[in-house]
């Protein structure tokens, strides 16, 4: 083992590795901070450049690239409120509402300091858990999964805000919207209604940025001002380091909690950081602001998803499993190296795997200290008045949400969701539980099935009697008592003045979307009675919680005491309510309606600059020469990632019928 | 014009991000061929060149796949190869298991050779099991190389088995096997297992076979296939250590279609040979058909790269000539191993028979497939 570590400090030192590894660290946070963008597109940049490297250095390049994503994508999710990656939707539930309150900076060193520590502390970690990897990941069984599953769900508890029947309905709703498409146990499609689109699910990225950055960018837009409130901007650094000094202890759970959960293969990396963010929440008793700007929401996800990234690191290299999307285009590289992933990794190729965990290590401090430098001039984004930035931030959500399928129906899903998103935040209905329902929905039901026919013993709860499972339930019920005891009220209602009375006075509209989600969980529940038993077992159960858990609301909302909290409606006690520049609830989302709807007649390039032309004279008022300046950059910004990474924008009927050159191809 | 703007925007990114190193940034010019060189290279003798032009390469995988790591490691050397040295650039187009970009690809693209796309067996499965999202067609497209692999199928010390001969031992034994699904790649074992009369309980849901292989490793399951590189780099340490005994390998496929022993594993057994060592009789009839059917789809067809339907027949010489070069460059050679193993790349006449093998299943054997599937595993395929 102590050759293995001088072997990987001595190529870490060398000056060439070193270059390559700078390399890959600045693709990575350039392509980190475009939303939609992450390890995939910038491993797919790089892959053509590995051919005849020297297998370090080219290995240096690959890691330092997928190292440094989660570093970057905080940009996006603190500034714009938009998801910058899957691994920190969480950061935008408390990141956004600071840079809306003027402390982006804050947000932002904190969320760096976080990054680079919880990068280096996953480094350490894995260091020592590499050599005793192999048995461990293999302890964990179908069995075993279901119970982290399950964990994972508990934290619906913590984040269901003031009304639990809310939380729960919306989980279940989460859960149903995840079993759309192949069921895992007999793969019948289920819920597709003759979508060709929906036969592998609603993707991850059009989930996630239709539940939260829509609704975002809607509000922002009707309320007409930039997005943070009041310039305090060029504070705040100091105040955010020294915000990570003080949690440093939670900073070191959730790098652990990270590090352990991406090298389960199986969850996925997509869950750690609302799993950390859940724990921070639970665990956190001083002040608790979470959901309003606490700074321990974004220490807790940004240290988890750096060490996350060094986690997955192990089933991709000890076992050839990829862990995540970007992993496997990891893995893919590392083949084309001539390094072939395998238990010689961990054995008497360890120096290999030393060089890829400690590169991981100096790329995050290289990354982290990129970001500190970088920072403030992007920070200044959140004084641009927000009918500037809006249209751009409009093409940045629609690029990134079609990088999931590069399929029109993206952007229709993108624009449904968005709609529901916008709805759910009106009301008061957690969008973070709908989210983690969904997000797993498939390894609950998947492992579940599994579990039950690799543990026939006493039909089925013969897998209650691992050791595994007894300490995964065991934490399950921890979390669901601090959950509950510590539910964060404000979760997901930022900008509400509190007083459930007021909204009492529109409670048929309120009734009216909980009957509607109710309808949801009977079109599910009429779509599941259409399968075999196994197809059906799953969505039927969640479909009966959810019609469950609406119908009760829907009875409490009609005949309950008017201060209950589950009244509530942001067109009546939101911050906007009152004021006469506020803008319609709607018209944000229309403008977004509208660029779809061009987008399929015209094509989505074409559309989108129409659009800018569109937004920049009618709604921004903006100068012939502001116009076309910024059409001319955006475009010429959107041009330039296509052809990078070679990929053809939506097509409208215009393209299928004629033949028109590339881009509006 | 567009593509050669495109090139020259590539070069230049290249070399900004590259800054200063200059060694690499040969080798990568070397590779991809710089525009300008290939406006030179413009051989009298060929008639067909893409010089200048940008050559897409659809994957209807997402990036990471199988098929996406052979398509970037051949784009190089085709870009090397073809006539004019164009641009080969990967384009991604996942979605509805590999159909949505086939069909993309089916409806779009044009017979200038300047689309390609790649093909696997779960392009396959569901063209042969008449899913109702497939609308392409395999006998248009004119194949210019296929890829085969092989696989071996082990099981656990645990069920008493020793060694290859012992494979009797497992009659009458309760066997699991982690699996994809009924229209998956592992209905090729599915059906196998079934014919050889089994006992295999398939518990599926599984996403590709790293999983299955590691619920074999955690004990969950007791029989496994791997591929052969997977099979070669994570479970011979397993047979090595005693804690997997192999069985016997698919095989491969002989310039007549016949059955015949994995080049790669020529001790081992393959599918026919060890039916006969369970059974004591040749296999025959319809269900041997049905898996014989099915088994030429995923592995020696497993990975095809076509030309679209209406492709002149210039064009495809072309691009069979640019393989054949491909296949003796010594560049080539040496970087095939580790991406490869030892399957060979084919074209021509060999990549003809595959085609045809890997594509073409008989209606009644289809059904019976289809209906197979439904009365004992309870998946329903809707018929077109």
């Amino acid at each position: 083992m102590l050759e293995a570590l001088t072997q990987a400090a001595s190529s870490l030192a060398s000056l060439n590795h070193f270059i390559w590894m700078l390399t890959g660290v600045c693709v990575g946070l350039v392509v980190g901070v475009i939303p939609g963008l992450g390890g995939i597109a910038g491993l797919s940049l790089l892959i053509p450049f590995v051919f005849g490297m020297e297998p370090t250095a080219a290995l240096g390049m690959l890691v330092g690239l997928v190292a440094v994503i989660p570093t970057s994508d905080t940009f996006a999710s603190v500034l714009m409120g938009i998801p910058g990656s899957s691994a920190s939707q969480a950061t935008v539930l408390d990141g956004f509402p600071l840079a809306r309150k003027g402390q982006a900076a804050r947000a932002l060193s904190a969320a760096f300091a976080s990054s680079l520590f919880g990068g280096v502390i996953g480094a350490l970690i894995l260091t020592g858990f590499v050599l005793i990897a192999r048995p461990l990941i293999l302890t964990f069984g179908a069995a075993e999964l279901f119970m982290l599953a399950l964990f994972g769900l508990s934290m619906v508890a913590a984040l269901a805000g003031r009304s639990l029947a809310k939380g729960i309905a919306a989980g279940a709703v989460g859960l149903l919207a995840g079993s759309i498409g192949a069921a895992p146990a007999t793969g019948e499609f289920r819920m597709i209604f003759d979508f060709e689109y929906l036969y592998d699910g609603i993707p991850l990225v059009v989930m996630g940025l239709g539940l939260f950055a829509i609704p975002e960018i809607v509000d922002l837009l009707r309320k007409n001002r930039s997005i943070a409130a009041n310039a305090l901007l060029g504070q705040g650094w100091i105040a955010g380091l020294r915000d990570w000094t003080r949690n440093t202890f939670l900073s070191v759970r959730c790098a652990g909690f990270g590090a352990i959960i991406g090298a389960i293969p199986g969850l996925g990396g997509s869950v750690v950081d609302w799993i950390t963010y859940g724990h921070a929440v639970q665990t956190c008793k001083k002040n608790p602001e979470f959901g309003k700007g606490d700074i321990r929401g974004v220490i807790a996800p940004e240290s988890a998803n750096n060490a996350m990234q060094g986690g997955t690191l192990l089933p991709t290299i000890l076992f050839g499993i990829p862990g995540s999307g970007s992993m496997a285009v990891f893995l893919g590289g590392m083949i084309l190296i001539g390094i072939e992933p395998g238990p010689a990794l961990a054995d008497a190729e360890l120096g290999i795997t030393y060089t890829i965990i400690w590169s991981l290590a100096v790329a995050n401090i290289m990354g982290a200290g990129i970001c500190f430098l970088l920072a403030p001039p992007i920070a200044r984004l959140t004084t641009v008045p927000f009918a500037w930035l809006a249209p751009c931030m409009i093409a940045l959500v629609c690029f990134a949400a079609f990088q999931a399928t590069r399929d029109i129906a993206d952007l229709v899903a993108l624009v449904a969701i968005g709609a529901l998103g916008i709805l759910m935040k009106r009301f008061g209905w957690p969008r973070p539980a709908l989210l983690i329902g969904y997000v797993l929905a498939p390894q609950a039901e998947t492992y579940f099935y599994q579990a039950l026919q690799f543990n026939p013993q006493y039909g089925g709860f013969g897998m209650l009697l691992r050791p595994g499972v007894i300490v995964i339930a065991a934490l399950t019920l921890a979390s669901l008592w601090f959950g509950l005891r510590r539910r964060v009220k404000e979760i997901d209602t930022v900008g509400a003045g509190g007083e459930e009375k007021e909204a009492h006075a529109t409670r048929f509209e309120q009734i009216g979307f909980t009957l509607a989600m109710a309808g949801f969980c009977l079109l599910a529940w009429s779509d599941a009675s259409s399968h075999t038993f196994l197809g059906r077992i799953f969505p039927a159960g969640a479909a009966a919680l959810g019609l469950v858990f609406c119908l009760a609301l829907a009875w409490r909302l009609w005949r309950g005491p008017s201060r209950h909290p589950a009244f509530f409606d942001l067109e009546i006690t939101g911050d906007h309510v009152g004021k006469k520049e506020s803008g319609r609830m709607w018209s944000g989302w229309l403008w977004l309606a509208g660029l779809i709807a061009g987008a399929a007649v015209v094509g989505f390039y074409a559309a989108m600059i129409l659009f800018f032309l569109a937004f920049l004279r009618w709604r921004t008022k903006a100068t012939w020469t502001g116009t076309l300046c910024l059409t001319g950059a955006a475009s010429a910004f959107l041009l330039g990632l296509a052809w990078m990474l070679s990929l053809h924008f939506p097509r409208g009927l215009v393209q299928n019928a004629y033949d028109l050159p590339w881009p509006f191809r | 014009m567009i593509s050669r703007k495109r090139h020259d925007l590539y070069d230049a990114f290249a070399s900004r991000l590259f800054g200063g190193i200059k060694r690499n940034l040969r080798r990568f010019c070397l590779a991809f061929g710089l525009t300008g060189l290939a406006l030179f290279a413009q051989v009298a003798s060929a008639e067909v060149s893409f010089a200048g032009k940008t050559v897409e390469w659809i994957v209807p995988f997402s990036a990471g796949g199988g098929s996406d790591t052979l398509a970037r490691f051949n784009a190089p050397f085709f870009s090397k190869h073809l006539p004019g040295q164009p641009n080969v650039v990967v384009v991604n187009e996942p979605g509805g298991g590999s159909t949505k970009g086939s069909n993309l690809f089916e409806a779009r693209a044009k017979p200038d050779g300047l689309t390609i796309l790649i093909t696997s067996g779960s392009t396959q499965f569901p063209y042969l099991l008449g899913d109702p999202r497939v609308r392409y067609e395999y006998a248009n497209w004119k194949i210019v190389m296929a890829s085969p692999t092989g696989g071996v199928v082990y099981t656990s010390p645990s069920t008493g088995v020793e060694n290859a001969g012992d494979i009797a031992n497992l009659k009458g034994k309760r066997l699991i096997y982690a699996s994809q699904g009924a229209t998956s790649l592992d209905l090729v074992p599915m059906l196998g297992f079934r014919l050889m009369g089994l006992d295999v309980q398939h518990v599926f849901g599984f996403k590709g076979r790293g999983g299955g292989r590691l619920a074999f490793e955690r004990g969950e399951t007791n029989i496994d296939y791997q591929t052969s590189s997977a099979y070669l780099k994570n479970v011979a340490p397993l047979v090595e250590s005693g804690k997997a005994i192999p069985l016997f390998s698919w095989g491969s496929l002989d310039e007549n279609g016949n059955l015949v022993r994995d080049p790669t594993f020529p001790d081992l057994p393959h599918f026919a040979e060890a039916y006969e060592m369970l059974t004591g009789e040749k296999p025959s009839g319809p269900d041997y058909d049905a898996w014989f059917g099915f088994f030429a789809a995923g592995f020696p067809a497993q990975k095809m790269v076509f030309l679209p339907k209406g492709t002149g027949d210039d064009i495809v010489e072309a691009w069979r000539q640019a393989i054949r070069d491909m296949l003796v460059d010594p560049e080539y050679l040496s970087a095939r191993q580790a991406v490869l193993g030892k399957y060979e790349q084919v074209t021509d006449a060999a990549a003809d028979a595959l085609q045809r093998k890997g594509t073409q299943v008989s209606a009644d054997l289809r059904k019976r497939v289809v209906d197979l599937i439904e009365r004992e595993y309870g998946v329903k395929i809707k018929e077109k």
